[in-house]
Parts: structure tokens; sequence; C-alpha cells
């Protein structure tokens, strides 16, 4: 088992203030909240932070930790030494009762015999708790239907009544042509009932990783795509690519940029599929070398061309 | 009842849009809280809920979400409900803007 340095994880030195620990505790959980964070493991570093603050906040739990010394490294393992504990009667909510639940071994050696004993539900039978998740796919899988295992930290209360998380996989379809938003309801993956109640819903929301260059817009996909100049300008047959593969796509010619260009269908599939827009995106050749350069010129002098001609200011 | 079957392909559920919609007995079941904390969520306007008066109420598939985050974020960031509205509000948007952006 590792020693925990409970001070370096709120960042606050061992001196600092009941206020400076609340303060940094604060700070980091409102940066590492599962439901506002974009933090990698932010699930496990607010896990952390919440058992570092439950300890150093009480004043009782903060002296016995303390007294643990603060020379243990993480190779030499830890133990907690033969009296711990004596002498300290650790009041206050047990760790769980405010919904932060699942410590670490390290905490439960020192703090767990404060664990209120289960048991308080006996004969009371109730539904259990539905749970909810994000799902990220990505846009092909709605074209196309996926399978997908996803991890879940699910809390479980054990027969003792300690509250700990067990990681569940599962392995869920994720039908074709779904949507940003909408919710797979996998009926009793939830929490599972007290007494003879039946389990709860596990609810997933489907949400979209960013793509390389699709974009969507509820059913609708948009596609940025660069043209050369003379493509939009004469009119071309060009490939382009979209989700179920590429296509010859005729510009018309006199196109401008930010055209879009519907087809009809090839949106995300339903049984009113929507539509796939690709919006012309014009690219300028870089006028690197004399040729170009030469080419520019000659388009200079030749070609009538004012581009602010409507903000007469000419 | 159960919806699914287990089949090669993995669990398959039902895929709710945000035409579906749950009533206030089913909203606080899902979530585990009482009606008053859901009346409280509607008047400061978090949540929305059509079909007239309380015993009629609906709530879209979102709401779920929606009670759970206020919930978390009072709990564990001790925001008041205003603050947690506001939280929401933003969340909506950032979402919404990396949707658009990304």
């Amino acid at each position: 088992m590792d020693y925990k340095d409970y001070y370096k994880t709120l960042g606050v030195e061992r001196t600092a203030t009941k206020d400076e620990i609340k303060r940094a505790y604060r700070k980091l959980a409102r940066k590492y909240h599962p439901d506002v964070s974009k933090e990698k493991d932010a699930e496990a570093k607010f896990k952390d932070l919440g058992e570092a603050y439950e300890v150093l906040k009480d004043p009782e739990k903060r002296i016995a930790y303390d007294q643990l010394g603060s020379n243990w490294n993480s190779q030499q393992g830890f133990r907690p030494p033969p009296d711990w504990g004596t002498g300290f009667e650790f009041s206050g909510a047990p760790p769980g009762a405010g919904g932060q639940d699942d410590f670490s071994d390290f905490f439960e050696s020192l703090f767990g015999q404060t664990r209120r004993p289960g048991g308080g539900n006996r004969g009371f039978h109730m539904q259990g708790e539905d749970h909810h998740a994000k799902i990220r796919v990505d846009i092909e899988d709605s074209f196309h239907g996926v399978s997908r295992s996803i991890a879940l930290q699910m809390p479980e209360v054990t027969a003792d009544g300690h509250v700990t998380s067990r990681t569940r996989t599962l392995k869920v379809s994720i039908p074709k042509g779904v949507r940003q938003g909408q919710q797979i309801r996998l009926s009793g993956q939830g929490a599972k009932g007290k007494g003879s109640g039946k389990a709860g819903d596990l609810y997933l929301e489907i949400e979209f990783n960013p793509h390389r260059f699709y974009r969507l817009e509820g059913a609708d996909v948009y596609l940025e795509l660069p043209v050369a100049p003379w493509e939009a300008a004469l009119g071309a047959s060009v490939k382009v690519p979209t989700p179920l593969g590429a296509i010859d796509l005729k510009i018309p010619a006199n196109s401008k940029a930010g055209k879009k260009l519907r087809l009809k269908g090839r949106g995300l599939p339903a049984k009113l599929p929507g539509d796939l827009y690709v919006v012309l995106q014009i690219v300028l050749p870089p006028a690197d070398d004399d040729k170009s350069r030469e080419i520019y010129k000659r388009m200079q002098q030749e070609m009538a061309f004012d581009p602010r001609a409507s903000m007469e200011v000419a | 009842m159960s919806s699914e079957r287990n089949n090669e392909k993995g669990l398959v559920g039902e895929v709710l849009d945000e035409s579906h919609l749950v009533s206030l007995a089913d909203l606080c079941r899902s979530c585990t809280v009482e009606t008053q904390t859901v009346t409280t969520l509607v008047a400061e306007g978090i949540l929305d809920p059509t079909g007239g008066d309380v015993e009629h109420w609906l709530f879209t598939i979102g709401s779920l979400r929606r009670v759970k985050t206020v919930i978390h974020l009072q709990r564990d960031l001790g925001v008041n409900l205003a603050g947690a509205a506001l939280a929401l509000d933003l969340l909506d948007r950032i979402a919404e803007l990396e949707r658009s952006f990304l």
C-alpha cells in the first residue's frame, strides 16, 4: 500500500490553516469536478481531492495523519504503525455520507473503522437508482452502428456497510442513426435495488468525438471542402470523402467561397435521414516561386477585379 | 421487464431522444430525489416541464442529467442553487460551442 501525501494532493504546506486547506480544496474541486472538468483523469483526481480533504478538514483526523510523519515514500510501501489510532476517536460524518465514497486502501487502513455498519435499510424495498454516463462515439459509428465496451465505476455497498467501487465492463450496441444528445436506456443495468426492489436503469448519453473534417448539426453532416481557385471558377468534378465512402462531386462554375452544396439524404441515417453539406473553402496556391508569382502578376494585369468594390473605398 | 437482449453485439437498449418525456414521479425515482427538490429546480428555472400543473408535469430526458449535475455541484462544490444553475447553463453553452467549432 502506498502512503498518500494529502498535503501534496491539495497543493498546500503542512502548516496550512484550515481556511487555506478549504480554499485549495474548493479551487481544485471546481477544476476537476467530473460534471464540469475536461481534464484527463478528472474523476480519479477529484476522488483523491475528496479523500485528502476528508482527512485534512477534520482536526482529529488531521492530527492523527500528521503523526504518521511525512518521510514516507512510495517505494517503501506503507503500513500503519501498530499503535495507530489509539487515543483518537474519529467522530464526524463517516465517509460515504456525503456521497464521497470509495476512498483508497491507505485511507481505509487509517480511518476505515469510522464506517457505519450497514443494514439500516433492512426490510425496506426500493427500486435501485438509475445511473447516467456519457458514451463517446465517432460520426462513422452512427452510419454503421457499432458495439462498444464501456467501463463504468459502480459504487456498491457491501454487506458490512462499506462503500466500494467496482469497475463494470459492459458491451453495448450503438444502433445506426444515433444523434448527439440521445440516450440509450439499458433497463436493469443501474444500481441494485434494495430488498426485493428491482435494479435501476443505466442511461448512456451519446456524445460524438470531434472529427477531423466532419461536423454535425442535428442529423446533418457538414464538410469543409478545400478547392483550388480555378476549380471554383471554372467548375470541376472532385473526389470528396463522405462517411459512407468517397464520391465524385460536381462543383458548379463561378462558385463563391462558402457556397454550400447539399447532398440530400447523405447525413445521419434515419427514416428521414439528414443531409450532407459540402461547404466550399477556396485555398490560394502559394506564390513562392517565380513561376507562380508570374501567373498572379498576369492575373493582376489582365483581370479587372476589385474584391472590395462593394465597400466603396476605391 | 427488461427491454434489451444480449447478443454478440452487446446489450441493446432503447434509444430515447428529446421527444421522450418522463413524469415527475419517474424523474424523482430515477434521480432519487424528493418532489420538493424538483419543484425547487423548476422554480429556479433549471427545469422546464411541459404539461401544465404539477401532477401533469412532463420532463425531457435531458432533465435527468441536469438534476444529477445540480445535486453533485451543490454537494461537492458547495455552490447554491443559483450558482449550480449558472454552471449548468455555461456548461451547455461550452458544449454547444465545442460542437460547432471542433
